[in-house]
């Protein structure tokens, strides 16, 4: 039984745009004909360049924007009809900005959620010590929320967004400008959380290690239309993006001739070459090493950035 | 619907004691603010004494009328300044987009938007006020029965409500047009300041546009021309100061309706 179930959603704006005295109205459809289930306990990464319609997504599921055309069913209901009854069973974080009471310490937060969401006392006082320690918040819950950094109010925000017991939660760009412990840190809590009370979770990011982390599922899109829907390594092999030898020389040369390879990069005694992925390393190296002073070599896979970019362009 | 309704007051109740449990963990600035908060508005009162000390009638007032006028625009101000003044902040938070963090609560936006950063301090222009009023009671020359004083009561409630109307109407229309405060500013600051002056100083014109257009009127200055037993301008009964009720039901329902057709213009556009 899906916990998420999108039919044939479509959401258009329209945009106004001026030039000299002409006014031009355009309809641009900024999620167009998506449809696709979420299981509960799933981690999904929901993935796509600035403007695809991530965010407009996710504002749909959780009731916030009412959709143009489709049918969506979250948890069970319809997310724009009983937004209200809905929220108390989904958890939100926006990456840009904090739902949390700016002016207030981060504690005075936690408690009015308890109220707002009647959440029973003994549960709420669980799961915050959880999330305290968990997140490592002790030494911030008496700061006010204005004077955290960046990486602390995201884990205020986000010990926000479990606090109800929450089935789903949507985590928009969680990881956006946080250093890379924080960000390792955060996967760590994410994948635990998921793993112990089998939360669905669907994240958007633009960091591709979050995806490589924690989700089970990826899908990409692009211009409001799905690119792409299955796992990583799904992702992967879909796309025939090259693969990297990088081998180092006794000397450096002029680029070497390969059958089967060409050279993308010379630096120095150290040559970069690419080749397809569907080829085998062993005939090239044989190659190299019978023609060239071959010192040393590495073979890398296409990196997750490469494929996407090269899904982006054939899209 | 229902159920939505007869929760959002404990709601409220609730978001409004985080605010001010939180301004009392400085319990000095507090005071401070509330006692500036308070020797602000008196000022207003000095002035109309002041101007007494030349004059013995304002548009038909004495000065203990004048002081009732007064008392009952701060208070009616006060309140609704008090309770939904915090949901003028709603057009910045459209412009920012952290209007979205109320839409994913399980409580109702407006409840929310209303309670924002509710401020204790303001109940300074209810408490002087107050004590304008206890002034005029005091030197009034009013027969007080049962039925006036409840009336008074009454319209001051009414009143409040007509306030916090204008408030809110003034919140819906910054859904459309995002730097809308001031517009609302007008009508109810501005407003306040004409409403406790007797109106026929400001001609005719004003005062039908207080009458029929934006209701400010029927806040204070026809139910105490009722009190005082003194006649309606325009050539309207006297009678219509015991409307307010009604003008103020009216207003609520336009401001619900307002806020409803702001809130769904939001989802529907986003921004």
């Amino acid at each position: 039984m899906p916990v998420i179930e999108l039919a044939d959603v479509s959401r258009a704006f329209t945009v106004t745009s001026r030039t000299g005295f002409r006014r031009t109205r355009r309809e641009v459809r900024a999620v167009d004909g998506m449809t696709f289930s979420v299981e509960p306990g799933e981690v999904m990464g929901y993935i796509g360049p600035n403007g695809a319609g991530k965010s407009t997504t996710i504002k749909m599921l959780t009731g916030i924007l009412v959709p143009s055309g489709g049918s969506i069913r979250v948890a069970g209901v319809d997310p724009s009809r009983h937004r209200l009854k809905l929220a108390k069973r989904i958890g939100v974080v926006f990456g840009q900005r904090t739902t949390l009471w700016w002016d207030l310490p981060l504690k005075d937060s936690f408690a009015v959620l308890q109220k707002m969401y009647d959440v029973p006392l003994a549960r709420h006082r669980s799961n915050l010590a959880t999330f305290v320690e968990l997140l490592d918040l002790q030494d911030l819950l008496d700061v006010p929320v204005r004077q955290l950094s960046l990486g602390q109010r995201m884990r205020g925000d986000i010990a926000a967004a479990l606090l109800h017991d929450p089935e789903i939660v949507y985590l928009d760009e969680p990881t956006i400008g946080l250093d890379v412990i924080s960000k390792a840190r955060l996967r760590e809590f994410l994948a635990q959380v998921n793993a112990e009370r089998r939360t669905t979770i669907i994240l958007t990011t633009h960091d591709l290690d979050d995806i490589e982390a924690l989700c089970t599922r990826v899908m990409v899109i692009d211009h409001g239309h799905q690119i792409f829907d299955g796992t990583l390594d799904g992702l992967k092999s879909s796309q025939s993006a090259p693969r990297t030898l990088v081998v180092d020389l006794a000397a450096s040369l002029p680029p070497i001739e390969v059958t089967g390879a060409t050279v993308v990069k010379v630096d120095g005694p150290r040559q970069h070459l690419t080749f397809p992925t569907s080829a085998s390393a062993a005939p090239l190296l044989a190659q190299i090493a019978a023609n060239y002073p071959l010192v040393d070599l590495s073979v890398s896979e296409p990196t997750i950035e490469s494929v996407i970019t090269q899904l982006y362009n054939s899209a | 619907m229902v159920e939505r309704v007869l929760r959002a007051p404990a709601q409220y109740w609730m978001l409004i004691m985080m605010w001010v449990r939180s301004s009392m963990a400085y319990p000095a600035s507090f005071v401070l603010m509330l006692c500036s908060s308070m020797v602000l508005t008196v000022m207003d009162f000095v002035a109309i004494v002041l101007m007494f000390s030349h004059i013995s009638s304002f548009g038909g007032f004495s000065l203990a009328e004048m002081a009732l006028l007064y008392a009952t625009a701060s208070m009616t101000l006060g309140i609704a300044d008090l309770f939904t003044g915090s949901i003028e902040r709603v057009g910045e938070r459209v412009r920012t987009g952290a209007f979205d963090a109320y839409l994913i609560r399980p409580v109702p936006a407006f409840v929310q938007a209303a309670a924002d950063g509710f401020a204790l301090r303001r109940i300074g222009r209810p408490l002087q006020a107050g004590i304008v009023l206890v002034f005029a009671l005091n030197r009034l020359d009013v027969d007080w029965t049962v039925a006036r004083g409840i009336m008074l009561l009454v319209s001051m409630i009414a009143g409040s409500v007509i306030f916090a109307a204008i408030f809110v109407l003034g919140a819906a229309f910054q859904f459309v047009s995002v730097d809308s405060a001031e517009l609302a500013n007008s009508f109810t600051y501005g407003g306040q300041a004409m409403t406790q002056y007797p109106l026929v100083v400001f001609g005719q014109q004003i005062v039908r546009a207080v009458t029929f257009v934006v209701p400010i009127a029927f806040v204070n200055y026809y139910p105490v021309l009722y009190v005082l037993g003194k006649p309606a301008p325009l050539g309207l009964p006297s009678w219509i100061g015991l409307l307010s009720p009604l003008v103020a039901a009216v207003m609520v329902a336009l401001a619900s309706l307002a806020w409803r057709a702001g809130l769904r213009r939001y989802r529907s556009t986003g921004s």
